[in-house]
Protein backbone atom coordinates (compact mmCIF):
# COMPACT_ATOMS: atom_id res chain seq x y z
CA UNK A 1 0.00 0.00 0.00
CA UNK A 2 1.71 3.26 -1.08
CA UNK A 3 1.82 6.38 1.04
CA UNK A 4 0.35 9.24 -0.99
CA UNK A 5 1.00 12.64 0.60
CA UNK A 6 -1.14 15.69 -0.08
CA UNK A 7 0.36 18.13 -2.60
CA UNK A 8 0.43 21.87 -1.97
CA UNK A 9 -2.44 22.11 -4.47
CA UNK A 10 -4.49 19.44 -2.61
CA UNK A 11 -4.05 21.32 0.65
CA UNK A 12 -4.96 24.69 -0.92
CA UNK A 13 -8.08 23.17 -2.49
CA UNK A 14 -9.18 21.62 0.79
CA UNK A 15 -8.60 24.83 2.74
CA UNK A 16 -10.54 26.82 0.09
CA UNK A 17 -13.41 24.38 0.30
CA UNK A 18 -13.85 24.96 4.05
CA UNK A 19 -13.06 28.68 3.88
CA UNK A 20 -9.77 28.64 5.75
CA UNK A 21 -6.74 30.54 4.54
CA UNK A 22 -4.05 28.39 6.14
CA UNK A 23 -3.62 25.25 8.24
CA UNK A 24 -2.91 27.16 11.46
CA UNK A 25 -6.43 28.54 11.31
CA UNK A 26 -7.74 25.02 11.95
CA UNK A 27 -6.18 25.23 15.42
CA UNK A 28 -7.60 28.64 16.35
CA UNK A 29 -9.48 27.09 19.25
CA UNK A 30 -6.23 26.44 21.12
CA UNK A 31 -5.39 29.53 23.22
CA UNK A 32 -2.25 31.27 22.01
CA UNK A 33 -0.69 30.97 25.45
CA UNK A 34 -0.66 27.19 25.12
CA UNK A 35 1.10 27.17 21.75
CA UNK A 36 4.86 27.03 21.62
CA UNK A 37 6.32 29.31 19.03
CA UNK A 38 9.49 28.32 17.23
CA UNK A 39 11.11 25.13 18.52
CA UNK A 40 14.49 26.75 19.06
CA UNK A 41 16.17 23.61 20.38
CA UNK A 42 15.55 21.80 17.12
CA UNK A 43 18.45 22.32 14.76
CA UNK A 44 18.44 22.68 10.99
CA UNK A 45 17.84 19.63 8.87
CA UNK A 46 20.74 17.34 8.02
CA UNK A 47 21.30 15.62 4.71
CA UNK A 48 21.80 11.88 4.44
CA UNK A 49 25.59 12.10 4.44
CA UNK A 50 25.59 14.28 7.56
CA UNK A 51 23.15 11.97 9.35
CA UNK A 52 25.25 8.91 8.50
CA UNK A 53 28.35 10.61 9.90
CA UNK A 54 26.52 11.67 13.07
CA UNK A 55 25.23 8.14 13.61
CA UNK A 56 28.72 6.66 13.17
CA UNK A 57 30.06 9.10 15.74
CA UNK A 58 27.30 8.28 18.19
CA UNK A 59 27.74 4.53 17.63
CA UNK A 60 31.45 4.88 18.38
CA UNK A 61 30.58 6.38 21.79
CA UNK A 62 28.90 3.09 22.65
CA UNK A 63 32.15 1.18 22.94
CA UNK A 64 30.39 -2.13 23.50
CA UNK A 65 31.35 -2.90 27.07
CA UNK A 66 30.89 -6.37 28.50
CA UNK A 67 27.38 -6.01 29.87
CA UNK A 68 26.10 -7.25 33.22
CA UNK A 69 23.13 -4.89 33.46
CA UNK A 70 19.60 -6.26 33.25
CA UNK A 71 17.01 -4.27 35.22
CA UNK A 72 14.30 -4.71 32.59
CA UNK A 73 16.27 -5.05 29.34
CA UNK A 74 18.26 -8.22 28.81
CA UNK A 75 21.06 -9.22 26.49
CA UNK A 76 20.18 -12.56 24.94
CA UNK A 77 21.47 -14.39 21.92
CA UNK A 78 19.21 -13.83 18.93
CA UNK A 79 19.73 -16.30 16.07
CA UNK A 80 20.77 -14.48 12.88
CA UNK A 81 17.76 -15.91 11.06
CA UNK A 82 15.34 -13.96 13.27
CA UNK A 83 16.03 -10.50 11.93
CA UNK A 84 16.90 -11.81 8.46
CA UNK A 85 13.30 -13.00 8.21
CA UNK A 86 11.68 -10.20 10.22
CA UNK A 87 13.18 -7.49 8.02
CA UNK A 88 11.75 -8.94 4.80
CA UNK A 89 9.62 -6.39 3.01
CA UNK A 90 6.42 -8.27 3.83
CA UNK A 91 7.00 -7.80 7.57
CA UNK A 92 8.83 -4.51 7.63
CA UNK A 93 6.27 -2.22 9.19
CA UNK A 94 5.44 -1.41 12.80
CA UNK A 95 1.72 -1.53 12.11
CA UNK A 96 -1.09 -3.88 11.49
CA UNK A 97 -2.12 -2.88 7.98
CA UNK A 98 -5.17 -0.64 7.72
CA UNK A 99 -6.87 -3.03 5.33
CA UNK A 100 -5.89 -5.76 7.72
CA UNK A 101 -7.52 -8.78 6.11
CA UNK A 102 -5.67 -8.12 2.84
CA UNK A 103 -2.46 -9.05 4.69
CA UNK A 104 -3.18 -12.62 5.72
CA UNK A 105 0.50 -13.42 6.33
CA UNK A 106 0.86 -10.61 8.86
CA UNK A 107 -2.36 -11.62 10.59
CA UNK A 108 -1.28 -15.25 10.72
CA UNK A 109 2.03 -14.22 12.31
CA UNK A 110 0.18 -12.17 14.94
CA UNK A 111 -2.24 -15.03 15.54
CA UNK A 112 0.64 -17.43 16.10
CA UNK A 113 2.30 -14.87 18.39
CA UNK A 114 -0.91 -14.65 20.45
CA UNK A 115 -1.04 -18.43 20.66
CA UNK A 116 2.55 -18.58 21.91
CA UNK A 117 2.02 -15.84 24.53
CA UNK A 118 -1.23 -17.40 25.75
CA UNK A 119 0.54 -20.74 26.05
CA UNK A 120 3.61 -19.29 27.79
CA UNK A 121 1.50 -17.39 30.33
CA UNK A 122 -1.16 -20.08 30.74
CA UNK A 123 -3.94 -17.66 29.80
CA UNK A 124 -6.97 -17.98 27.51
CA UNK A 125 -6.35 -15.01 25.22
CA UNK A 126 -3.55 -12.64 24.21
CA UNK A 127 -3.66 -9.36 22.33
CA UNK A 128 -1.36 -8.58 19.41
CA UNK A 129 1.00 -6.60 21.73
CA UNK A 130 1.32 -3.19 23.38
CA UNK A 131 4.00 -0.51 23.27
CA UNK A 132 6.23 -1.79 26.07
CA UNK A 133 6.19 -3.48 29.46
CA UNK A 134 5.78 -0.31 31.52
CA UNK A 135 2.82 1.11 29.57
CA UNK A 136 1.50 -2.47 29.42
CA UNK A 137 1.42 -2.50 33.23
CA UNK A 138 -0.55 0.77 33.17
CA UNK A 139 -2.98 -0.77 30.66
CA UNK A 140 -3.41 -3.80 32.92
CA UNK A 141 -4.24 -1.49 35.84
CA UNK A 142 -6.81 0.41 33.74
CA UNK A 143 -8.28 -2.90 32.56
CA UNK A 144 -8.60 -4.22 36.11
CA UNK A 145 -10.26 -1.03 37.34
CA UNK A 146 -12.74 -1.07 34.41
CA UNK A 147 -13.60 -4.64 35.16
CA UNK A 148 -13.80 -4.33 38.96
CA UNK A 149 -16.18 -1.32 38.77
CA UNK A 150 -16.47 -0.60 42.50
CA UNK A 151 -12.84 0.16 43.46
CA UNK A 152 -10.09 2.34 42.02
CA UNK A 153 -7.40 1.21 44.45
CA UNK A 154 -4.54 -0.90 43.14
CA UNK A 155 -1.71 -2.38 45.24
CA UNK A 156 1.69 -1.89 43.64
CA UNK A 157 4.70 -3.49 45.38
CA UNK A 158 7.96 -1.56 45.58
CA UNK A 159 9.61 -4.69 44.17
CA UNK A 160 8.20 -3.65 40.78
CA UNK A 161 10.73 -1.77 38.63
CA UNK A 162 10.88 1.89 39.73
CA UNK A 163 10.66 2.93 36.08
CA UNK A 164 7.50 0.87 35.56
CA UNK A 165 5.96 2.36 38.70
CA UNK A 166 6.71 5.85 37.50
CA UNK A 167 5.21 5.21 34.05
CA UNK A 168 2.11 3.55 35.52
CA UNK A 169 1.63 6.46 37.92
CA UNK A 170 1.91 9.00 35.08
CA UNK A 171 -0.72 7.20 33.04
CA UNK A 172 -3.30 6.38 35.72
CA UNK A 173 -3.04 9.19 38.28
CA UNK A 174 -5.30 11.61 36.42
CA UNK A 175 -8.01 8.96 36.18
CA UNK A 176 -8.66 8.88 39.89
CA UNK A 177 -6.81 5.60 40.34
CA UNK A 178 -4.85 5.23 43.54
CA UNK A 179 -1.67 3.15 43.46
CA UNK A 180 -0.78 2.04 46.98
CA UNK A 181 2.80 1.00 47.58
CA UNK A 182 3.48 -2.34 49.24
CA UNK A 183 6.85 -2.40 51.00
CA UNK A 184 9.19 -5.35 50.71
CA UNK A 185 10.80 -7.32 53.50
CA UNK A 186 14.34 -5.97 54.05
CA UNK A 187 15.65 -9.46 54.75
CA UNK A 188 14.25 -11.39 51.78
CA UNK A 189 13.61 -8.65 49.20
CA UNK A 190 10.11 -10.08 48.83
CA UNK A 191 6.53 -9.02 49.37
CA UNK A 192 5.19 -10.77 52.47
CA UNK A 193 1.61 -11.85 51.63
CA UNK A 194 0.39 -10.77 55.08
CA UNK A 195 1.55 -7.22 54.37
CA UNK A 196 -1.43 -6.86 52.00
CA UNK A 197 -3.90 -7.37 54.85
CA UNK A 198 -3.87 -3.82 56.18
CA UNK A 199 -4.62 -2.52 52.66
CA UNK A 200 -7.54 -4.90 52.19
CA UNK A 201 -8.83 -3.94 55.63
CA UNK A 202 -9.22 -0.34 54.44
CA UNK A 203 -11.78 -1.25 51.77
CA UNK A 204 -12.24 -2.79 48.32
CA UNK A 205 -9.16 -3.20 46.14
CA UNK A 206 -9.46 -3.55 42.35
CA UNK A 207 -6.19 -5.33 41.71
CA UNK A 208 -2.82 -6.41 43.07
CA UNK A 209 0.32 -6.35 40.91
CA UNK A 210 2.44 -9.46 41.44
CA UNK A 211 5.93 -9.27 39.87
CA UNK A 212 7.73 -12.52 39.01
CA UNK A 213 10.65 -12.40 39.23
CA UNK A 214 10.62 -9.07 41.03
CA UNK A 215 12.93 -6.16 40.21
CA UNK A 216 15.65 -7.65 42.46
CA UNK A 217 15.50 -10.89 40.46
CA UNK A 218 13.95 -12.63 43.48
CA UNK A 219 11.01 -15.00 43.22
CA UNK A 220 7.83 -13.90 44.98
CA UNK A 221 5.43 -16.28 46.70
CA UNK A 222 3.03 -15.94 43.77
CA UNK A 223 0.64 -18.70 44.87
CA UNK A 224 -0.02 -17.16 48.29
CA UNK A 225 -0.20 -13.62 46.85
CA UNK A 226 -2.67 -14.69 44.14
CA UNK A 227 -4.91 -16.57 46.57
CA UNK A 228 -4.91 -13.69 49.04
CA UNK A 229 -5.78 -11.27 46.22
CA UNK A 230 -8.70 -13.41 45.08
CA UNK A 231 -9.93 -13.95 48.63
CA UNK A 232 -10.49 -10.18 48.80
CA UNK A 233 -12.27 -9.94 45.47
CA UNK A 234 -9.39 -8.24 43.67
CA UNK A 235 -7.83 -9.17 40.33
CA UNK A 236 -4.31 -10.59 40.26
CA UNK A 237 -2.07 -8.92 37.65
CA UNK A 238 1.05 -10.97 36.93
CA UNK A 239 3.99 -8.83 35.82
CA UNK A 240 6.40 -11.37 34.39
CA UNK A 241 9.63 -11.81 32.47
CA UNK A 242 8.47 -14.00 29.56
CA UNK A 243 11.73 -15.94 29.32
CA UNK A 244 11.48 -16.95 33.00
CA UNK A 245 8.18 -18.66 32.19
CA UNK A 246 10.14 -21.32 30.32
CA UNK A 247 11.16 -22.52 33.82
CA UNK A 248 8.65 -21.05 36.26
CA UNK A 249 4.95 -21.73 36.79
CA UNK A 250 2.75 -19.90 34.27
CA UNK A 251 0.62 -17.08 35.78
CA UNK A 252 -2.50 -18.98 34.71
CA UNK A 253 -1.51 -21.65 37.24
CA UNK A 254 -0.70 -19.38 40.18
CA UNK A 255 -2.61 -20.26 43.33
CA UNK A 256 -5.97 -21.95 43.22
CA UNK A 257 -7.52 -19.91 40.42
CA UNK A 258 -4.55 -18.49 38.52
CA UNK A 259 -3.73 -14.83 37.88
CA UNK A 260 -6.32 -12.87 35.88
CA UNK A 261 -4.05 -10.78 33.67
CA UNK A 262 -0.43 -11.40 32.62
CA UNK A 263 1.66 -8.54 31.29
CA UNK A 264 5.30 -7.70 30.73
CA UNK A 265 7.99 -6.60 28.31
CA UNK A 266 8.62 -8.91 25.38
CA UNK A 267 12.18 -7.68 24.80
CA UNK A 268 13.88 -10.86 26.12
CA UNK A 269 12.20 -12.80 23.30
CA UNK A 270 14.18 -11.63 20.27
CA UNK A 271 14.55 -7.86 20.55
CA UNK A 272 18.13 -6.54 20.76
CA UNK A 273 18.99 -4.07 23.55
CA UNK A 274 19.58 -1.30 20.98
CA UNK A 275 19.93 1.53 23.51
CA UNK A 276 16.47 1.00 24.97
CA UNK A 277 14.07 0.22 22.18
CA UNK A 278 11.92 -0.38 20.34
CA UNK A 279 10.66 -3.20 22.54
CA UNK A 280 7.06 -4.33 22.96
CA UNK A 281 4.64 -5.17 25.72
CA UNK A 282 2.66 -8.38 25.86
CA UNK A 283 -0.66 -8.94 27.57
CA UNK A 284 -2.88 -11.95 28.05
CA UNK A 285 -5.89 -12.64 30.23
CA UNK A 286 -8.64 -15.03 31.18
CA UNK A 287 -11.61 -15.41 28.85
CA UNK A 288 -13.93 -13.50 31.20
CA UNK A 289 -11.82 -10.33 30.82
CA UNK A 290 -11.21 -10.47 27.08
CA UNK A 291 -13.61 -7.63 26.25
CA UNK A 292 -11.77 -5.36 28.67
CA UNK A 293 -8.38 -6.13 27.12
CA UNK A 294 -6.92 -3.23 25.10
CA UNK A 295 -5.16 -3.59 21.77
CA UNK A 296 -5.80 -5.56 18.64
CA UNK A 297 -6.79 -9.22 18.70
CA UNK A 298 -6.47 -11.49 15.68
CA UNK A 299 -8.89 -14.38 15.34
CA UNK A 300 -8.98 -17.43 13.08
CA UNK A 301 -12.10 -18.05 11.05
CA UNK A 302 -13.26 -19.50 7.73
CA UNK A 303 -14.17 -17.59 4.58
CA UNK A 304 -17.28 -18.07 2.43
CA UNK A 305 -15.72 -21.13 0.81
CA UNK A 306 -14.87 -22.67 4.16
CA UNK A 307 -11.15 -21.99 3.82
CA UNK A 308 -9.28 -20.93 6.96
CA UNK A 309 -8.37 -17.27 7.28
CA UNK A 310 -7.40 -14.64 9.85
CA UNK A 311 -9.28 -11.52 10.83
CA UNK A 312 -9.29 -8.71 13.37
CA UNK A 313 -11.79 -9.64 16.03
CA UNK A 314 -13.58 -8.03 19.02
CA UNK A 315 -13.09 -4.63 17.38
CA UNK A 316 -16.09 -3.15 19.16
CA UNK A 317 -13.70 -2.54 22.12
CA UNK A 318 -11.50 -0.34 19.99
CA UNK A 319 -11.47 3.38 19.49
CA UNK A 320 -12.46 3.46 15.82
CA UNK A 321 -15.81 1.95 16.88
CA UNK A 322 -16.24 2.65 20.56
CA UNK A 323 -14.82 6.17 20.39
CA UNK A 324 -14.30 7.75 23.82
CA UNK A 325 -15.38 4.58 25.62
CA UNK A 326 -12.82 2.36 23.94
CA UNK A 327 -10.74 0.08 26.18
CA UNK A 328 -7.65 2.07 25.27
CA UNK A 329 -6.23 4.68 22.93
CA UNK A 330 -3.83 2.00 21.77
CA UNK A 331 -4.68 1.63 18.11
CA UNK A 332 -1.55 0.04 16.86
CA UNK A 333 0.96 -2.49 18.01
CA UNK A 334 4.61 -3.26 17.74
CA UNK A 335 4.10 -5.46 14.69
CA UNK A 336 7.74 -5.69 13.66
CA UNK A 337 8.99 -6.61 17.13
CA UNK A 338 6.22 -9.17 17.44
CA UNK A 339 7.13 -10.71 14.08
CA UNK A 340 10.71 -11.07 15.34
CA UNK A 341 9.56 -12.59 18.61
CA UNK A 342 7.31 -15.08 16.87
CA UNK A 343 10.20 -16.18 14.66
CA UNK A 344 12.57 -16.23 17.66
CA UNK A 345 10.25 -18.45 19.71
CA UNK A 346 9.56 -20.71 16.74
CA UNK A 347 13.30 -21.15 16.13
CA UNK A 348 14.18 -21.81 19.77
CA UNK A 349 11.15 -23.90 20.59
CA UNK A 350 10.14 -24.55 24.17
CA UNK A 351 13.33 -26.52 24.75
CA UNK A 352 15.54 -23.72 23.45
CA UNK A 353 13.76 -21.16 25.63
CA UNK A 354 14.19 -23.44 28.62
CA UNK A 355 17.90 -23.83 27.96
CA UNK A 356 18.43 -20.06 27.53
CA UNK A 357 16.53 -19.40 30.77
CA UNK A 358 18.40 -22.13 32.69
CA UNK A 359 21.82 -20.96 31.43
CA UNK A 360 20.97 -17.36 32.44
CA UNK A 361 20.02 -18.56 35.89
CA UNK A 362 23.18 -20.67 36.26
CA UNK A 363 25.49 -17.88 35.03
CA UNK A 364 23.97 -15.36 37.45
CA UNK A 365 24.33 -17.89 40.25
CA UNK A 366 28.01 -18.33 39.37
CA UNK A 367 28.47 -14.56 39.24
CA UNK A 368 26.82 -14.13 42.65
CA UNK A 369 29.02 -16.81 44.22
CA UNK A 370 32.27 -15.49 42.71
CA UNK A 371 31.49 -11.82 43.37
CA UNK A 372 30.57 -12.77 46.93
CA UNK A 373 34.17 -13.96 47.30
CA UNK A 374 35.48 -10.42 46.83
CA UNK A 375 36.28 -8.86 50.18
CA UNK A 376 33.49 -6.62 51.47
CA UNK A 377 31.00 -7.68 48.79
CA UNK A 378 27.94 -9.59 49.91
CA UNK A 379 24.80 -10.76 48.25
CA UNK A 380 21.60 -9.25 49.63
CA UNK A 381 18.48 -11.41 49.97
CA UNK A 382 19.22 -15.13 49.94
CA UNK A 383 15.87 -15.64 48.22
CA UNK A 384 15.72 -17.92 45.15
CA UNK A 385 16.27 -15.81 42.03
CA UNK A 386 15.88 -16.04 38.26
CA UNK A 387 18.75 -14.29 36.49
CA UNK A 388 19.46 -11.21 38.59
CA UNK A 389 20.82 -10.71 42.10
CA UNK A 390 21.58 -7.75 44.35
CA UNK A 391 25.17 -7.20 45.52
CA UNK A 392 26.04 -4.92 48.41
CA UNK A 393 29.35 -3.06 48.04
CA UNK A 394 31.62 -1.69 50.73
CA UNK A 395 32.01 1.62 48.84
CA UNK A 396 29.97 4.05 46.78
CA UNK A 397 28.15 2.00 44.16
CA UNK A 398 28.30 4.85 41.66
CA UNK A 399 32.05 5.10 42.00
CA UNK A 400 32.57 1.34 41.70
CA UNK A 401 30.40 1.12 38.58
CA UNK A 402 32.28 4.06 37.14
CA UNK A 403 35.59 2.34 37.73
CA UNK A 404 34.29 -0.89 36.16
CA UNK A 405 33.06 1.08 33.15
CA UNK A 406 36.60 2.38 32.78
CA UNK A 407 37.68 -1.25 32.57
CA UNK A 408 35.21 -1.94 29.75
CA UNK A 409 32.52 -3.52 31.90
CA UNK A 410 28.95 -2.41 32.54
CA UNK A 411 28.97 -3.80 36.05
CA UNK A 412 25.33 -3.49 37.03
CA UNK A 413 22.36 -1.25 37.69
CA UNK A 414 22.89 1.19 40.56
CA UNK A 415 20.02 0.65 43.01
CA UNK A 416 21.13 3.46 45.33
CA UNK A 417 19.06 6.29 43.79
CA UNK A 418 15.91 4.15 43.74
CA UNK A 419 16.31 2.17 46.96
CA UNK A 420 18.52 4.29 49.27
CA UNK A 421 17.56 2.03 52.19
CA UNK A 422 19.65 -0.74 50.60
CA UNK A 423 22.83 1.34 50.78
CA UNK A 424 25.51 0.77 48.13
CA UNK A 425 23.61 -1.91 46.26
CA UNK A 426 23.80 -2.90 42.61
CA UNK A 427 21.64 -5.24 40.55
CA UNK A 428 23.64 -7.64 38.37
CA UNK A 429 22.65 -10.03 35.60
CA UNK A 430 24.58 -12.65 33.63
CA UNK A 431 22.52 -14.13 30.81
CA UNK A 432 23.40 -17.16 28.66
CA UNK A 433 25.57 -14.82 26.56
CA UNK A 434 28.22 -14.70 29.31
CA UNK A 435 31.05 -17.21 29.53
CA UNK A 436 32.98 -18.35 32.60
CA UNK A 437 35.80 -16.09 31.41
CA UNK A 438 33.42 -13.09 31.20
CA UNK A 439 32.38 -13.70 34.80
CA UNK A 440 36.03 -13.85 35.87
CA UNK A 441 36.59 -10.51 34.10
CA UNK A 442 33.65 -9.06 36.04
CA UNK A 443 35.07 -10.28 39.35
CA UNK A 444 38.57 -9.01 38.53
CA UNK A 445 37.19 -5.59 37.55
CA UNK A 446 35.12 -5.44 40.72
CA UNK A 447 38.14 -6.36 42.83
CA UNK A 448 40.26 -3.75 41.04
CA UNK A 449 37.57 -1.11 41.58
CA UNK A 450 37.46 -1.79 45.30
CA UNK A 451 41.17 -1.93 46.07
CA UNK B 1 -42.10 -5.50 12.52
CA UNK B 2 -44.12 -2.74 14.12
CA UNK B 3 -43.54 -1.44 17.63
CA UNK B 4 -45.92 -3.18 20.05
CA UNK B 5 -48.53 -0.81 21.41
CA UNK B 6 -48.37 -2.26 24.95
CA UNK B 7 -44.76 -1.04 25.44
CA UNK B 8 -43.25 2.32 26.35
CA UNK B 9 -40.31 3.81 24.43
CA UNK B 10 -37.40 6.24 24.76
CA UNK B 11 -35.77 8.52 22.21
CA UNK B 12 -32.57 6.51 22.72
CA UNK B 13 -34.35 3.42 21.30
CA UNK B 14 -35.07 1.37 24.42
CA UNK B 15 -38.43 -0.24 25.08
CA UNK B 16 -39.90 -0.84 28.55
CA UNK B 17 -42.62 -3.29 29.56
CA UNK B 18 -44.33 -3.17 32.93
CA UNK B 19 -44.49 -6.64 34.47
CA UNK B 20 -47.11 -8.01 36.86
CA UNK B 21 -44.84 -7.37 39.87
CA UNK B 22 -44.43 -3.70 39.03
CA UNK B 23 -40.86 -4.05 37.68
CA UNK B 24 -40.11 -3.08 34.10
CA UNK B 25 -38.24 -5.13 31.52
CA UNK B 26 -35.97 -3.21 29.15
CA UNK B 27 -34.64 -4.04 25.71
CA UNK B 28 -33.74 -2.26 22.50
CA UNK B 29 -36.17 -1.60 19.66
CA UNK B 30 -36.49 -3.17 16.25
CA UNK B 31 -35.11 0.04 14.75
CA UNK B 32 -32.04 -0.09 17.01
CA UNK B 33 -31.25 -3.73 16.26
CA UNK B 34 -31.62 -3.09 12.53
CA UNK B 35 -29.11 -0.24 12.69
CA UNK B 36 -26.63 -2.17 14.80
CA UNK B 37 -26.73 -5.43 12.85
CA UNK B 38 -25.73 -8.88 14.06
CA UNK B 39 -25.34 -8.86 17.84
CA UNK B 40 -22.27 -10.54 19.30
CA UNK B 41 -22.29 -9.52 22.96
CA UNK B 42 -24.42 -7.94 25.65
CA UNK B 43 -22.83 -6.50 28.78
CA UNK B 44 -25.48 -6.47 31.49
CA UNK B 45 -25.40 -4.49 34.76
CA UNK B 46 -24.97 -5.83 38.29
CA UNK B 47 -28.24 -6.72 40.02
CA UNK B 48 -28.91 -4.28 42.84
CA UNK B 49 -27.30 -1.32 41.07
CA UNK B 50 -29.21 1.93 41.53
CA UNK B 51 -29.41 3.97 38.37
CA UNK B 52 -30.76 7.32 37.28
CA UNK B 53 -32.88 7.90 34.20
CA UNK B 54 -30.70 8.21 31.07
CA UNK B 55 -27.71 6.60 32.83
CA UNK B 56 -25.75 4.01 30.84
CA UNK B 57 -26.71 0.59 32.16
CA UNK B 58 -25.86 -2.00 29.53
CA UNK B 59 -23.79 -2.24 26.36
CA UNK B 60 -24.70 -4.06 23.17
CA UNK B 61 -21.99 -5.02 20.73
CA UNK B 62 -22.63 -5.96 17.14
CA UNK B 63 -20.17 -6.94 14.45
CA UNK B 64 -19.89 -3.30 13.43
CA UNK B 65 -20.67 -1.19 16.47
CA UNK B 66 -21.03 -0.92 20.22
CA UNK B 67 -23.87 1.03 21.77
CA UNK B 68 -24.88 1.98 25.27
CA UNK B 69 -28.30 1.07 26.60
CA UNK B 70 -29.75 3.69 28.95
CA UNK B 71 -32.10 3.40 31.90
CA UNK B 72 -35.49 4.74 30.76
CA UNK B 73 -36.32 5.81 34.32
CA UNK B 74 -34.58 5.97 37.71
CA UNK B 75 -34.68 2.84 39.84
CA UNK B 76 -32.84 -0.30 40.87
CA UNK B 77 -31.71 -3.17 38.65
CA UNK B 78 -33.52 -6.30 39.83
CA UNK B 79 -32.61 -8.92 37.19
CA UNK B 80 -30.58 -9.47 34.05
CA UNK B 81 -31.32 -11.82 31.18
CA UNK B 82 -28.37 -14.22 31.32
CA UNK B 83 -29.69 -16.14 28.31
CA UNK B 84 -28.28 -13.35 26.16
CA UNK B 85 -24.73 -14.24 27.31
CA UNK B 86 -24.67 -17.24 25.03
CA UNK B 87 -27.33 -16.10 22.55
CA UNK B 88 -27.07 -12.35 21.86
CA UNK B 89 -28.54 -13.00 18.42
CA UNK B 90 -31.94 -13.37 20.14
CA UNK B 91 -32.05 -9.55 20.02
CA UNK B 92 -31.93 -9.65 16.22
CA UNK B 93 -34.49 -12.44 16.02
CA UNK B 94 -37.08 -10.78 18.26
CA UNK B 95 -36.00 -7.53 19.93
CA UNK B 96 -39.25 -7.23 21.87
CA UNK B 97 -38.86 -10.67 23.47
CA UNK B 98 -35.15 -10.28 24.25
CA UNK B 99 -35.20 -8.17 27.41
CA UNK B 100 -31.78 -7.26 28.79
CA UNK B 101 -32.45 -6.22 32.37
CA UNK B 102 -35.32 -5.50 34.76
CA UNK B 103 -35.67 -2.49 37.03
CA UNK B 104 -37.85 -1.51 39.94
CA UNK B 105 -38.75 2.10 39.07
CA UNK B 106 -38.55 4.73 41.80
CA UNK B 107 -41.82 6.19 40.50
CA UNK B 108 -44.36 4.29 38.42
CA UNK B 109 -45.42 7.65 37.01
CA UNK B 110 -42.01 7.99 35.28
CA UNK B 111 -42.80 4.89 33.25
CA UNK B 112 -46.25 6.16 32.32
CA UNK B 113 -44.60 9.38 31.11
CA UNK B 114 -42.44 7.56 28.52
CA UNK B 115 -43.40 7.65 24.83
CA UNK B 116 -46.04 5.41 23.36
CA UNK B 117 -45.51 3.44 20.15
CA UNK B 118 -46.87 6.18 17.89
CA UNK B 119 -44.70 8.91 19.40
CA UNK B 120 -41.64 6.67 19.13
CA UNK B 121 -42.46 5.81 15.50
CA UNK B 122 -42.53 9.53 14.71
CA UNK B 123 -38.94 9.81 16.04
CA UNK B 124 -37.81 6.84 13.98
CA UNK B 125 -39.42 8.35 10.88
CA UNK B 126 -37.77 11.71 11.48
CA UNK B 127 -34.35 10.02 11.87
CA UNK B 128 -34.80 8.37 8.51
CA UNK B 129 -34.27 11.70 6.77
Amino acid sequence: MPFIPHTEQDIAAMLASIGATNIDELFDEIPAALKSSKLTAIGDGLNEMQVARLMHERAALDNQPLNFIGAGAYEHHIPAAVWEIATRGEYYTAYTPYQAEASQGTLQTLYEYQTMIASLTGMDASNASLYDGASGLAEAILMAVRSHKSSRRVLLPSTVSPLYRSVAQSIVKLQGIELEEIHFCAETGNIVPESLDSHFARGDVAAVIIPQPNFFGALEDVDALTDKTHAHGALAIALVNPLSLALLKAPGQWGNKGADIAVGDGQPLGAPLSSGGPYFGFMSCKQALVRQMPGRIIGRTVDLDGKPGFTLTLQAREQHIRRAKATSNICSNQGLMVAATTIHMALLGSDGLRRAAAASHANTQALAVQAGGVQGVKRLFGTPHFHEVVLHLPESSARVLDSMAGQGISGGFDLQPHYPQLGNAILVCATETKTGEDIQRFVAALRHALH
Amino acid sequence: MSNPSNLKYTASHEWARTEADGTISIGITQHAQELLGDMVFVETPAVGRKVKAKEEVAVVESVKAAADVYAPVSGEVTAVNSELDSAPEAINADPYAAWMFRMKPDNAADVAALMDAAAYQAIVDSEAH
